[in-house]
């Protein structure tokens, strides 16, 4: 078990480097030390600065031309500290599963730069992108599709380590496989089974493992308990938890269940038609929300307890989110906020803290992209 | 009741972790189960693959050791003892059982004989035309963009070419026309539908989330192909394949019928159908029995096509 | 041809009829399916009845035999290799079971109405939503074109989707998935119902639009007086617009409870650990109760209770005997009405 903590890390990035080193490409060795290098908790571990990513709509079938561009993302900046929970929290289209692809370089971005110790990963490649790869892993949201069902849950968990075959010596994976099922909590017997003779929440455990596999630093999750029925949810949810404590994750939890994001997440934040419209610590952002698309969010989770909805306040929002090929101008939500004003049409509000809040100490006193951010808890009943 | 023992263990720890598949899985916990088992599973109960599966395995040994069957020499000609000489249906196995062709020779050894040409010529031409396929299709499916158009707009131009009379127009350049010559050619001209069916697969394939989570950890394109595509990928292009392989085996008697197929002095039951049509009228048989084993082995290999098909669907399920 | 007038003429032939009894009654339904892993029970003797303009939720998950008790009730079930080996469904009294197949498509369809969770591939991509509306008139009111498309329109209004008249000839992909799932509730609601059966309505759409359609339904149930079923696997949902509830497990209906009581006092160790296992909105717990353990595989059902190898509270009896679902009464033994608990330690969960 102690192979898989985090303290071994520098021990074992040490010959790594130095065998990189002789290696013509002085450059690309430096990148790989600094991926490899430890970063303290409480650092930031990863940077995003003004991420953009728009899809090109095309027409036309031999020559293509451009008639336009989904903005699924367009300008996002956020930090991720190591050890942290970030929790992201969105309806569908408002391009929080572009973000999990960008910081994945699974998706090459349009614009910006994502940080990850100092490393543009963006515009890496080769090695030193490869390396990142084996520090930032993913959990995805439907545990069906996500794992190969022609491979046996030993060759799926085992399979990081044919790819980086540093990590683990030949002789040692199997036994690097089972301690994996045994951390996730499944029986390291079932080594030779296929993925569907497993039910949904132990799918997503061998998904986990997978994750856990290359010992990475951060791990995002894409919807990571969606797709699990009420009572499995929670097990993972803990399980979740604990490997976050014991291997010193960083999580970048993406999810639209407010209630599940609130109960993992140290910060959160709230994004709205490819923009961040809120973001703070998730007292802040549940207890304090400034942006009034936050206020709508959290005033339309249902609440299974008709006691504590009782004085609770409804925010019903009118219509749907506009398109991200056709984004309103100015504010995005705008069009369905119940505050909107000329200014709101003409100017973008910028994401900071709102001025009437800069000078105070209160927990409004956070990030909020709105022209009128005033608190407002529809949380807690009145 | 092996869920009780649950019940005893401590609680902090999922029971679902401590009770081995206890509380869910298969019917034979021990036992991993994939596609392909399941496949077999259906396949073994299905009378119809029985059936083919028996006829294709005799047909397959009498390609391979057609001197077990009898000892009859198919070029064998005695026309002044045999010629035209009618079966003996009495007499099986022997060289006379069948009767004798116009030039006197065995149509029991013949029809023997002309196995190995069919089924050398309906397996290779299969093989060829599946990995060809398999590669076009999968390169241009997974790559998409300018590799597909190209690759796709090549194999609408083949696909666009009657397989028979494009065979024909090859084989006529050739002078000598072995059964290589044939099986390449036919190869040439039918790979686009496996091609096709690759290529859609693999388009689906390509979008899952373990492909997406296999990039993710930074694996190769040759790793991806091999490990996460192709597997998965397969099971709809073998169900082409095994049905296209009944349908070479006819084409091929169809153009040694014709007289641009397989020439003498290779033994096939196209060209045996191809001479005997003349003597119709005074010894059908000598038309009748290549034929009829033509179509044996067609049904054989159709039948087996499609208990593969209903076994690997999983629609039909 | 006469347009009908909805808000004057609804009612009344419905009071008429409604006088006695409940709508729907199903009766001890049991469902199976066989599978090449044996014989699936998926609904193992699940009694429930709805009156018109009572909502019912049906709470359970995947697995729960939810959905399949739906299904059966609409006639909608894959037979084989579903089989419905014991049971009545009765509407207003008849058993749908035992009825010829011309007098059951007459109930279903007209009487009983269905909306999916999926909305886009519950319509047809190739008509457009004001054809497919005007369908339903056109071929069981013998509507003129004209005249259908009238209704179709009034009807969208009735849904609230804004400017109905022009997006009449759009095609399903071209409305987003709120608008989508309510038309799916318009063309439910076209012949005018006496029960709508809702399966997961609202799982696919966004919080937001979420509370909008399931606030719609509600304003339509009680306008058309209809009785509703609504089979969800989120707790929260059903807070707000159900009457009474029923969970569900393994096939069988494990609890039932108005709406209120089942939240602040639950009686089946079950419902306790799923309300346990959702975090909170307004405050932030510390690890989260789970439910250990798996729903069990419904082709080998636990003997006894089936929540047995999951339940904090079990005992030998519950691994052996099936624990009816009783009637709960208060610690002084006064009843409480529509409660019902399928535990043999319900005055240990409820009062303990």
């Amino acid at each position: 078990m102690a192979e898989l903590k985090k303290e071994q890390e520098p021990v074992d990035a040490t010959p790594h480097v130095s065998e990189v080193e002789t290696v013509d490409a002085a450059t690309e060795a430096e990148a790989v030390a600094a991926i490899d290098a430890p970063v303290s908790q409480g650092e930031p571990i990863l940077q995003v600065r003004n991420l953009v990513k728009h899809f090109p709509l095309t027409q036309g079938i031999l020559f293509k031309k451009q008639i336009g561009a989904v903005k699924a993302v367009d300008g996002i900046s956020f930090d991720l500290y190591a050890g942290e929970t970030l929790g992201i929290v969105g309806e569908s289209g408002c391009g929080k599963s572009t973000v999990a692809k960008l910081l994945m370089t699974l998706e090459r971005a349009t614009a910006g730069e994502v940080f990850y110790k100092g490393q543009d990963i963006t515009k890496l490649s080769g090695r030193a992108l490869k390396a990142v790869r084996r520090n930032i892993q993913m959990v995805f949201q439907d545990p069906y599709t996500s794992l190969n069902p022609r491979m046996t849950v030993g060759d799926i968990i085992g399979e990081p380590f044919d790819i980086h075959p540093e990590v683990a010596p030949k002789g040692d994976r199997r036994r690097r496989v089972q301690e994996l099922l045994d951390v996730v909590g499944l029986n390291p017997e079932y080594i030779n089974r296929y993925p569907h003779q497993f039910s949904g929440g132990q799918r997503q455990r061998i998904g986990i493992a997978r994750g856990l596999a290359l010992n990475p630093e951060i791990i995002i999750c894409d919807e990571p308990v969606s797709a699990l029925d009420v009572s499995v949810q929670a097990q993972v949810i803990n399980l979740m938890e604990k490997l976050q404590d014991e291997f010193n994750l960083s999580y970048l939890f993406i999810a639209h269940d407010l209630s599940i994001v609130r109960h993992i997440s140290d910060r959160v934040g709230v994004m709205y038609l490819g923009k961040m419209a809120e973001i703070g610590t998730d007292t802040q952002i549940y207890d304090h929300p400034t942006h009034p698309y936050t206020q709508a969010l959290l005033s339309a989770v249902p609440v299974p307890d008709p006691s504590a909805r009782e004085g609770r306040e409804r925010i019903i929002l009118t219509g749907d989110v506009p398109s991200p090929a056709n984004p309103p101008s100015g504010c995005r939500f705008r069009t369905r906020c119940w505050k909107a004003e000329e200014r709101c049409a003409t100017e973008e509000p910028l994401l900071a803290i709102p001025e009437r809040f800069v000078a105070g100490t209160t927990p409004a006193s956070h990030e909020s992209a709105c022209h009128f951010a005033e608190e407002k808890d529809v949380v807690h009943a009145a | 009741m092996p869920d009780t023992t649950a019940l005893t263990k401590s609680t902090d720890v999922p029971a679902e972790a401590q009770t081995p598949a206890a509380t869910d899985a298969g019917p034979a916990p021990g036992k991993p189960r994939s596609l392909w088992s399941d496949a077999w599973h259906d396949l073994r109960r299905n009378p119809l693959f029985l059936i083919s599966m028996v006829l294709i395995l005799l047909l397959a040994v009498m390609a391979i050791f057609p001197g077990l069957f009898t000892s009859a020499s198919p070029r064998d000609a005695n026309l002044a003892e045999h010629y035209l000489q009618h079966p003996k249906w009495g007499n099986f196995f022997a060289p006379d059982w069948l009767g004798y062709d116009v030039q006197g020779r065995s149509i029991y050894a013949r029809v023997v004989y002309g196995a190995r040409a069919s089924i050398t010529v309906g397996v290779v031409v299969t093989i060829a035309v599946t990995l060809t396929g398999l590669v076009i299709g999968m390169l241009a499916g997974y790559f998409g963009g300018w590799l597909d158009t190209i690759l796709s707009r090549i194999t609408d131009v083949f696909f666009g070419v009657p397989f028979i009379v494009g065979a024909m127009v090859i084989l006529t350049t050739f002078e000598e026309r072995s059964v290589w010559v044939v099986i390449l050619s036919m190869a040439f001209l039918g790979w686009t539908s496996i091609a096709r069916v690759a290529r859609g697969s693999v388009i689906t394939i390509k979008q899952a989330d373990y492909v997406v989570a296999a990039k993710a950890l930074g694996a190769s394109t040759t790793r991806i192909l091999t490990r996460h595509i192709l597997p998965n990928a397969i099971a709809p292009v073998i169900v082409v394949a095994t049905i296209a392989l009944g349908g070479y085996i006819a084409a091929e008697a169809t153009l040694s019928f014709l007289g641009i197929g397989l020439a003498e002095p290779t033994v096939s039951w196209g060209i045996d159908v191809s001479t005997a049509k003349d003597q119709l009228r005074n010894a059908p048989y000598v038309l009748v029995i290549p034929s009829v084993m033509v179509s044996i082995t067609v049904l054989s290999f159709l039948m087996f096509g499609d208990a593969v098909r209903n076994a690997l669907d999983p629609k039909m399920r | 041809m006469t347009t009908i007038d909805k808000t004057a003429h609804v009612p009344a032939p419905r009071e008429s009829v409604s006088g006695d009894g409940p709508l729907l009654d199903v009766r001890d339904l049991h469902v199976e399916f066989h599978t090449r892993d044996g014989v699936a029970k998926a609904v193992n003797g699940v009694n429930y009845t709805v009156s018109a303009g009572e909502t019912l939720a049906v709470l359970g998950e995947s697995g729960s035999g939810k959905s399949v008790t739906a299904q059966t009730i609409m006639g909608i079930l894959d037979m084989p290799p579903g089989k419905i080996t014991q049971g009545e469904i009765l509407f207003r009294g008849q058993d749908m079971l035992k009825m010829s197949n011309e007098e059951r498509r007459k109930v279903r369809g007209r009487k009983i109405a269905m909306i999916f969770q999926d909305a886009l591939s519950s319509l047809n991509p190739v008509l457009s939503v004001g054809y497919q509306l005007g369908e339903m008139f056109r071929v069981h009111q013998g509507m003129s074109r004209k005249d259908a498309k009238a209704k179709s329109i009034e009807l969208m209004d009735q849904v609230k989707i804004p400017a109905a008249a022009a997006r009449i000839s759009d095609y399903p992909h071209q409305f987003s998935g709120g608008m989508r799932q309510r038309i799916m509730i318009a063309m439910a609601l076209a012949l005018e119902p006496d029960l709508i059966i809702a399966d997961e309505p609202t799982t696919a759409l966004d919080v937001t639009v979420q509370a909008q359609v399931m606030d719609l339904l509600a304003e339509l149930q009680r306008e058309y007086n209809m009785g509703l079923i609504l089979i969800t696997h989120d707790l929260g949902v059903v807070a707000d617009v159900a009457d009474k509830i029923a969970v569900m497990y393994a096939g069988r209906i494990v609890e039932t409870a108005p709406v209120g009581e089942l939240y602040s006092r639950p009686a089946h160790p079950y419902t306790k650990g799923l309300l346990d296992s959702i975090p909170r909105l307004d405050q932030k717990g510390q690890e989260l109760y789970a439910i250990k353990g798996l729903p069990p595989n419904l082709t080998r059902i636990p003997a006894g209770c089936a929540f047995s190898p999951r339940c904090p509270k079990a005992q030998d009896i519950c691994r052996t005997d099936v624990p009816p679902l009783a009637p709960v009464t208060e610690q002084d033994g006064l009843e409480l009405v529509g409660r019902g608990s399928a535990c043999h330690f319900w005055k240990e969960t409820i009062h303990g």
